[in-house]
């Protein structure tokens, strides 16, 4: 039945492009035409040693991709197209797959057990393929198979535990896949190759071992063949032995104590002489038992008393010989690491291991490092600097205010003067490090800051200088006047210590945007980032006559990015990106100046002329929308209110644009929010657009192909639609309720044991009731018996969301406002619903309970409401 | 195996203003989103921005004519609360005029008078309505003018230094204003920090009144920002001890008679019989109604108001018939339909029948000042004929309480002298 493809798919790799695209155009068409029996012949392909290597290759890759797709949904279309075919032929592939694992040619081993794996994670959750890992453990079983056979059977077996759940494995398989796979470790028994595909595969198997890992003596036995293999003679394996010891302390943290003397020693020596990869994994492992600790002490709340896992302290008790050790890295930084982002070093890795070790251990950490900080400061060396500067910006975070105060504030003076160092990556370190002591040490708007109102002005005429310093440089000092200004947001009397300078700080970030001399946009984008900052932290009523100065300027730059001569798609990018900027700043001041009743009036004067460049901004390109400009129209409409209707006509084909972009599920999200924006700014004034929107928000709603993060702004939505236009919501009640109604019942579904899910079923909870609470009270004074019919189950819905004791505080709060518009809205239509309602009074009990004030008053009022339905 | 990455932020860019700037939006879209939400729920038999931002002119107190309901039909109580916002100036206290809930007079005592009903004792002044939003609080009484305009603790009440209160946050009170003390006594909350009470019994209401007036402040001694004293007024269950702890229970006001509340009762403006008042001198200066010159004329006069067929009616909703006028004493006198006329009772009195008025012996006397808003209501003229003839009095208030058949209890009828 086998077609013979061995040409195409040599001929699909020709340099002549005609030949090449003709070989593709055939092969596209044997798929098309019988997709089985073209799966068939891959596989047939691919095992087949006469062969050439490079049609075996190409027949691998195919079929690989005829298995999955990083777009979730082709995928679905691939496992599903897969599934159909005949099991005969399905069953004669996956044999030419496993039988190419013996072959003499490693490129068809390596590929064919890529496949395998891709076959086995759609086979084996489904229970379609048992006797793969009888297969395969059976390779390793047999004394009389060559070890490439072994190698890429340890391959496959590693790709295989990479791609399926450790739910999809019965405790026996997960056993003898895992004695497989530590024997295969074995040095006495086994040359390198193997004992690094068997090191491989462990990493990816240890999610299986928890029970494994549970048994002292299998974890003992582990844990010694790792340490074992970690000490092995070929790199290679040791930085593969280090990555499985890095996986473990995450994932067995609890259980590692009695290995840490070992681990020590190991790491330690890995660290000062191993090569750097294997370093790096080294240092790893000690970040990773950082972020255990982290966690743990993140979530260890005294109050709760409910014991998690124990904390054992790793890092505390390491801390005196872990130290210096760390310490000692930092002296090996590379010359040009400020300059390049792909760079990740041993100095790099050994410093932020010093900060997570700080944010672990606090206090203690600040005696075993500022000797060193002292120490080499003052070197002539500009490592020794560097380093000094360094580690004491990385202990900026972890210890007390009281510990660090006297150590910044005697520092700050000499940090200051560092910002004139001869060396580059002296003053990029001290900018950064002078930008974590404002974050983490500057607060006037709480009462404490290391910045006296006095020294501000010294601080700001250094950071005002060194801006002009190297793009590298000026970035940093970019994120130092971010964190400084922050500290003044909301700062009471203290935010006019920042007024004095806001002039210069501005214009000083104007021109760092305009430089040109950065490789990148990095520093332009950190620039205008800062300004956002600088406007949205100062003084309105003592600066809004420089914040309107602002404003012409940043609407002057967005016109002329529409001047830039676009010739390549590089061209494109960076006209958007620079947009991106600008329309962010424009987003910011009109949010600023729409604040107060004194400057709103500057953004209403200035409305149509910002409008204007939003649309030309939409303008510049075909089929996406620019989706800060999205986000800046939001607050616009906001702030015009229902003078927005002006715009509408010209913005609405961006607005279902914004609403199509499926793909940039942001943009798409960013749209619906002004939607809702636009629909309070207009109120029944959006009617003529309703039809149109409602038509996409419901679309939207019906794909599978949106990001799901979407679709509960959009039933927040139709709460804002209906709220507008009141009663002439009437027509999309047949279409938006289902909807409704369907999402609250894949609310009950929801998987609550993930984190991430529930957050989704919070959100999606808090969005339906939002969409109800718009609609009840759109119909409220003219037609609320439109709802009747969807009384019993929004009530249902409540009742079910009342009992889930995991709720978020949000939905509480609108699962309750909702029962209220419904008593007010139907009234005594539902007084017998409401009366069969026995969760009510306890639901509202509870609520009225409640410590938060809003809740407790918003309870109130439903209870209001549902006793005047019950008396009516 | 995909490697796992080493790499960790490094020097981090300090800075993701872009997810800032999301955050944010949504941040004030799930705000907005609330207010409006909110502002709708509050508007449910509400309303908003009840200060006129257009500048009121201040009538002069004599010139107020509140038309009768019937004159102007778009300003009836059940108004459409949304356009209700949009009013401006005159149209304001126009609407102010009408949302005082009045109460009858007691005439008789009602059932259940222990079970269904709070009493509290009625400071003497002048009744208003308080209203706090926007930063500013103004009185307006019964009339509709305004009694004073200031800040308060009220939520919303004042403009201070932190901003407190959105927009849509308000509060509607029912007070008494007492001159001595200069203190607003709360009597009924109708709104407070946005939420509407109208349509909640009166036990939620004075539960609400209780917790939260305290909570806000208000209550406090004068200040800055708080020009006048709020107190609430101790409303007890009317059994014998509530009752009589009302009746003479000190107080650090003057009394004016005692309210009964139907504890069932939503607050409801215009006249109602769901709210009483009683008097006798005991707690009362004014039990008998003084003329203009504050003496108590030896006839008891009324003022009612004349109809377009000649009808004299009172102010109750429907209208009481006293009597009839000629048509030609009305062309006469060149009265007019709506006119509210004085009248004094002759020694024909009232006489009923089957506890209705049967027939009326009425003086004209002239056109009542042209400050009254409205005719006397039925229930008042029967008070003050009783008053003069046969009172209601706090024992008889009292036994009703006491009698053993009190659930089912048929008020003595007061024997009409006629």
């Amino acid at each position: 039945m086998a077609m013979e493809i061995t040409q195409f798919l040599l001929a699909a790799q020709s340099a002549d492009a005609k030949v090449r695209t003709e070989a593709e155009a055939s092969l596209r068409q044997f798929q098309e035409q019988n997709m089985p029996v073209f799966l068939h012949s891959l596989s047939l392909e691919l095992s087949n040693d006469e062969k050439p290597v490079e049609s075996r290759r190409l027949a691998g890759i195919v079929l690989k991709n005829s298995l999955d797709a990083k777009d979730a949904i082709r995928k679905e279309q691939l496992v599903q197209q897969w599934m159909a075919i005949d099991v005969s032929i399905k069953s004669q592939i996956k044999d030419f797959l496993l039988k190419t694992l013996g072959s003499s040619v490693p490129e068809a081993r390596h590929t064919s057990s890529q496949v395998i794996a891709k076959i086995a994670s759609i086979e084996i959750p489904r229970k379609q393929w048992p006797e793969l890992i009888g297969s395969l453990l059976n390779n390793m079983t047999q004394q009389d198979r060559p070890a490439f056979l072994k190698q890429a059977t340890l391959e496959t077996l590693g790709y295989v535990c990479e791609e399926i759940s450790h739910e999809d494995l019965v405790q026996d398989e997960v056993n003898a896949v895992l004695t497989a796979v530590v024997q295969g470790m074995n040095l006495a028994d086994h040359g390198p190759e193997v004992r690094l595909a068997a090191t491989k595969a462990l990493y990816n198997a240890l999610e299986f071992a928890q029970t494994n890992f549970e048994n002292e003596m299998e974890r003992n036995y582990i844990m010694k063949v790792v340490c074992d293999t970690a000490m092995s003679e070929e790199v290679e394996i040791r930085q593969a032995a280090f990555e499985c010891l890095v996986a473990i302390a995450s994932a067995y943290y609890e259980v590692l104590e009695p290995y840490m003397q070992t681990l020590f020693q190991l790491t330690s020596n890995a660290v000062k002489g191993d090569e750097e990869t294997v370093a790096l994994q080294a240092i790893e492992f000690w970040s990773s038992i950082c972020d255990e600790e982290i966690e743990l002490q993140e979530f260890e709340s005294p109050e709760s008393g409910d014991s998690g896992p124990p904390h054992s302290c790793f890092i505390e008790k390491a801390l005196s010989s872990l130290v210096p050790l760390l310490l000692e890295t930092l002296l090996k930084q590379e010359e040009d690491q400020d300059q390049d982002d792909t760079i990740w070093n041993i100095s790099m890795a050994g410093g932020t291991c010093l900060g997570l070790v700080s944010r672990t251990v606090g206090d203690a950490i600040v005696p075993l490092v500022m000797p060193f900080v002292e120490s080499n400061i003052v070197k002539p060396d500009w490592r020794c600097r560097e380093a000094a500067t360094y580690a004491f910006g990385s202990i900026l975070e972890g210890p007390t205010v009281d510990k660090l105060s006297p150590l910044v504030q005697a520092g700050l003076e000499f940090l200051l003067n560092a910002m004139k160092d001869g060396n580059n990556h002296v003053k990029d370190t001290t900018a950064w490090t002078l930008s974590r002591i404002f974050e983490l040490l500057h607060s006037p708007a709480t009462g404490f800051s290391v910045i006296s109102p006095e020294n501000l002005k010294r601080v700001l005429v250094v950071l005002l200088e060194s801006i002009k310093d190297a793009p590298n440089v000026a970035e940093k000092v970019c994120g130092a006047i971010y964190y400084l200004v922050q500290g003044y947001e909301d700062a009471g009397p203290s935010s006019s210590l920042l007024t004095p300078y806001l002039t210069d700080i501005i214009s000083c970030l104007i021109a760092a945007s305009d430089r040109t001399d950065g490789g990148d946009s990095k520093l332009r984008s950190s620039a205008y980032e800062t300004l956002n900052e600088v406007v949205r932290c100062s003084n309105i009523s003592e600066t809004s006559s420089i914040i309107a100065q602002l404003l012409p300027v940043i609407m002057n730059k967005l016109g002329q990015t529409m001047e830039i001569q676009i010739v390549s798609s590089d061209d494109r990018e960076k006209q958007g990106d620079l947009q991106a900027s600008l329309c962010g700043v424009l987003q910011v001041i009109i949010q600023k100046l729409s604040s107060t009743d004194e400057t709103k009036p500057i953004i209403l004067q200035a409305a149509d002329q910002i409008m204007l460049l939003f649309l030309k901004v939409f303008g510049c390109r075909s089929s996406t929308v620019h989706e800060e400009a999205m986000l800046a129209i939001g607050a616009l409409a906001y702030a015009t209110g229902s003078q927005f209707e002006k715009y509408m006509p010209e913005f609405y084909k961006y607005l279902e644009m914004g609403l199509q972009n499926f793909e940039e599920y942001q943009v798409c999200g960013i749209t619906v929010g002004v939607v809702g924006d636009i629909c309070r700014a207009l109120d029944d004034k959006i009617l003529p657009y309703c039809d149109g929107i409602m038509g996409l928000l419901l679309k939207d709603l019906a794909s599978s192909e949106l990001h799901r993060s979407v679709k509960p702004p959009i039933f927040s939505c139709f709460g804002d639609i209906a709220l507008a236009i009141g009663e002439h919501f009437e027509k999309y009640v047949p279409y938006a309720l289902p909807m409704m109604q369907g999402a609250a019942e894949i609310c009950a579904k929801i998987e609550t044991a993930d984190d991430e899910m529930m957050d989704y079923g919070n959100q999606l909870r808090r969005s339906i009731f939002e969409a109800y609470s718009g609609i009840l009270q759109g119909f409220k004074s003219v037609k609320p018996d439109v709802m009747l019919p969807y009384a019993q189950h929004l009530l249902k819905f409540i009742e079910l969301v009342s009992r889930d004791s995991q709720r978020d505080e949000s939905v509480t709060k609108a699962a309750v406002a909702v029962m209220g518009d419904l008593a007010d809205a139907l009234g005594s239509n539902i007084k017998l619903m409401l009366k069969e309602c026995a969760f009510c009074d306890e639901f509202l009990g509870e609520c009225l309970q409640s410590d938060d004030e809003q809740l407790k008053e918003t309870a109130g009022w439903t209870q209001g409401m549902i006793r005047r339905v019950m008396v009516l | 195996m995909a490697p796992h990455d080493l790499r960790r932020p490094f020097k981090r860019a300090a800075i993701s203003d872009q997810q800032k700037r999301r955050d944010l939006s949504l941040l004030r879209q799930a705000q907005n989103r609330r207010d409006a939400q909110q502002q709708a729920r509050c508007l449910a038999s509400s309303i908003l921005s009840l200060q006129s931002s257009a500048p009121e002119s201040e009538p002069e107190q004599s010139d107020i004519e509140i038309e009768t309901e019937h004159d102007s039909e778009d300003l009836s109580k059940d108004l459409d609360v949304r356009r209700v916002s949009k009013l401006r100036g005159p149209e304001v206290r126009k609407w102010f005029a009408r949302q005082l809930m009045l109460p009858e007079w007691m005439i008789d005592v009602p059932d259940r008078l222990s079970q269904d009903w709070y009493v509290l004792a009625r400071p003497a002044g002048k009744r208003c309505f308080v209203v706090s939003s926007n930063g500013t609080t103004v009185s307006r009484q019964r009339n509709g003018s305004i009694l004073h305009y200031f800040p308060s603790a009220l939520p919303a009440g004042a403009k201070t230094r932190d901003g407190s209160g959105s927009a849509q946050s308000y509060c509607i009170l029912d007070c008494i204003f007492h001159e001595s003390d200069q203190t607003y006594y709360v009597i009924d909350m109708v709104c407070w920090n946005g939420y509407s009470l109208y349509d909640c019994t009166a036990e939620f209401r004075f539960y609400w009144l209780n917790s939260k007036l305290e909570e806000s402040g208000a209550c406090n001694v004068p200040s800055h920002y708080h020009k006048f004293r709020f107190s609430a007024v101790p409303v007890y269950n009317c059994d014998q001890t509530g009752l009589y702890a009302a009746y003479s229970g000190a107080v650090p006001y003057v009394k004016d008679g005692l309210l009964f509340y139907n504890k069932h009762a939503h607050y409801q403006s215009g006249n109602t019989p769901l709210v009483l008042v009683w008097k006798d001198e005991n707690c009362s200066q004014y039990v008998i109604d003084t003329d203009g010159k504050g003496e108590i004329p030896s006839q008891q006069q009324v003022v009612l108001e004349l109809q377009d067929d000649g009808k004299l009616v009172t102010s109750d909703d429907p209208p009481v018939l006293f009597c009839c006028l000629d048509g030609d004493i009305i062309e006469k006198s060149g009265l007019q339909s709506g006119n509210l006329l004085r009248f004094a009772i002759g020694d024909g009195g009232l006489s009923f029948v089957d506890g209705k008025l049967e027939n009326a012996d009425l003086i004209y006397l002239g056109k009542s000042n042209r400050a009254r808003a409205f005719a006397d209501s039925y229930s008042k003229v029967i008070f003050q004929f009783m008053v003069r003839h046969s009172p209601l009095k706090i024992d008889d208030l009292l036994a009703s309480i006491n009698s053993p058949d009190d659930q089912e209890k048929i008020p003595s009828d007061i024997e009409m002298v006629g």
